[in-house]
């Protein structure tokens, strides 16, 4: 952030969903540079209904960023830690951007998003795979950050489109897959968790992934802002659809173990303390390639100093981000996101802990207004995740 | 029975020498679903304006200040298996403490039924 004066310091931008979400009687707060519904109903009934139905949460705010040209993965693996030149068209992946000490600049999802081109089948021709693309869809408030990244360490034969015209509504909940049949018919229906498609729902071209960050099946769907009300208008005319702020979508994904970014993964976290190991693809450990390596490898040789847990938390009051951790006298950790769980009606939080007191079932203690609360270190995810795997 | 109201969104009942204090409708429609309510402990002395209690929403904490000085003379055990009172009965059964009143001049700055409903519009 630059110190300059007032008038630098970027307005408040709208979001293409922004009067829908006023007309809905969401209340509206600033956020990652938008106006974001925080609520609608209430935060406790908005997070039941999810884990209970279906929430359409407006996640336009995020990045999306398309990523095309002949040499896209292997350019893109100079950055990010997972496999991405052997993900296969339509296949989703989690991926971190880290930096040279290995510290975590964004998470994100990357979409092997490469189209096929229809041949002539009567001729013989059966199609082929075009340009190679890569769909990305990274944090609201990092976004132009890692725009900037990426086009520094990234060949300028691959174009990087960012789709500030596009719109992404996210539909999750145990009905989102019923709604979502109803009103696209055998659109979702092979589809399983972290897989993507494109579809042209009359006019509109969508991308339709099975992915989300509420520990529940769902969708993320990326249309064209000029379309984005009328989706939402038809999502939301399906009985089991209510629109969710991101009052809910918070307390969500700390039940679902997920971790924020800019609070719990920072660029002073890497993804070894930050117990997110799976998004460095065994192979590419190995070969590395990719800015961080050798300070993750280290880590990862060495053991991490602390570790990120899930902690439960005695009582009702709840503990929030920046609360000290206690073994005893001894401060060892700092709470990174907390709060009270809707599902579980108590409070629950993520943190990071000495290594040596990472492993479940480590009783410590949380001081909060000068109390300390007696907090267990918990499996995450907090609420199991329902994920559509299928069979 | 008077009923007194800061612009802090804090009411208060006067009935001799003892002050009901909570927090109104206006503001725990703000605050959001009341999850914990910390109280003080009975027997303390508070300073008007300094910190008396938190309110827990799922969101955030919101610190609730001592609308006059006294001492605390009881709190609502209600609130600690039910704080969501707060949200279904602010003004009434979602009390948080009574108190004493320790200078009654305190009330001079304090706003009425109506003043208190125009402060709220003009939000």
């Amino acid at each position: 952030m630059s110190d300059d004066t007032d008038d630098t310091i970027a307005e408040t931008e709208t979001l293409p969903l922004d009067a829908w979400h006023r007309r809905k009687g969401a209340r509206m707060v600033p956020f990652a540079g938008y106006h974001m519904p925080i609520q609608f109903d209430g935060i406790v009934s908005e997070h039941n209904w999810t884990r209970s139905q279906a929430g359409l949460f407006d996640v336009s705010h995020m990045g999306q960023i398309m990523v095309t040209g002949e040499k896209a993965a292997e350019e893109l693996e100079k950055l990010l830690p997972g496999a991405i030149a052997s993900l296969k068209p339509g296949k989703v992946r989690y991926s971190l951007l880290l930096d040279e000490d290995g510290g975590i600049l964004d998470d994100l999802m990357v979409t092997n998003a490469t189209p096929w081109i229809e041949g002539d089948v009567d001729a013989g021709d059966e199609g082929r795979w075009g340009e190679p693309a890569y769909y990305l869809v990274v944090n609201g408030a990092t976004k132009w950050e890692d725009i900037g990244h990426l086009r520094e360490f990234i060949d300028d034969d691959v174009t990087l489109t960012h789709m500030d015209e596009h719109a992404l509504i996210a539909l999750q909940g145990p009905s989102a897959a019923t709604a979502l049949n109803r009103v696209m018919r055998n659109v979702i229906d092979d589809m399983v968790f972290m897989e993507s498609v494109t579809h042209e729902f009359g006019e509109w071209p969508l991308r339709i992934t099975r992915s989300g960050y509420t520990g529940e099946d769902g969708f993320e769907i990326s249309v064209p802002a000029e379309f984005a009300e009328s989706l939402a208008d038809r999502l939301c005319a399906e009985i089991e659809v209510r629109p969710i702020g991101l009052g809910a979508r918070d307390s969500l994904r700390l039940e679902a173990g997920l971790p924020l970014y800019g609070h719990d993964i920072t660029t002073d976290t890497d993804p070894v303390s930050a117990d997110l190991g799976f998004a460095l693809t065994k192979k590419r450990r190995e070969q590395g390639g990719w800015m961080g390596h050798e300070k993750v490898m280290h880590v990862l040789e060495n053991g991490p100093a602390q570790k990120r847990v899930g902690l439960a938390i005695d009582g009702r009051m709840p503990a929030r981000e920046g609360a000290p951790i206690y073994s005893g006298d001894t401060q060892v950790g700092r709470i990174t996101s907390g709060g009270f769980s809707p599902t579980l009606e108590r409070p629950i939080a993520m943190g990071y802990v000495d290594t040596a007191l990472a492993s479940e079932g480590t009783e410590l203690e949380v001081e909060v207004r000068n109390k300390r609360l007696p907090a267990k270190v918990t499996k995450l995810p907090f609420v199991p995740h329902r994920y559509h795997r299928g069979n | 029975m008077a009923r007194y109201f800061t612009d802090e969104h804090e009411w208060i009942d006067v009935e001799g020498e003892t002050a009901t204090v909570g927090i109104t409708d206006y503001a725990q429609g703000q605050l959001g679903d009341i999850v914990f309510v910390e109280l003080p402990d009975v027997g303390t002395v508070i300073d008007k304006g300094k910190d008396a209690a938190v309110v827990e929403s799922v969101k955030a904490a919101s610190d609730v200040y001592a609308p006059i000085s006294g001492e605390v003379m009881e709190t609502n055990a209600a609130l600690e298996d039910d704080p969501a009172l707060v949200n279904t009965s602010p003004e009434e059964d979602g009390w948080f403490f009574k108190m004493t009143i320790g200078d009654k001049s305190q009330f001079d700055g304090l706003m009425d039924e109506a003043a208190y409903k125009s402060f709220c519009d003009g939000l």
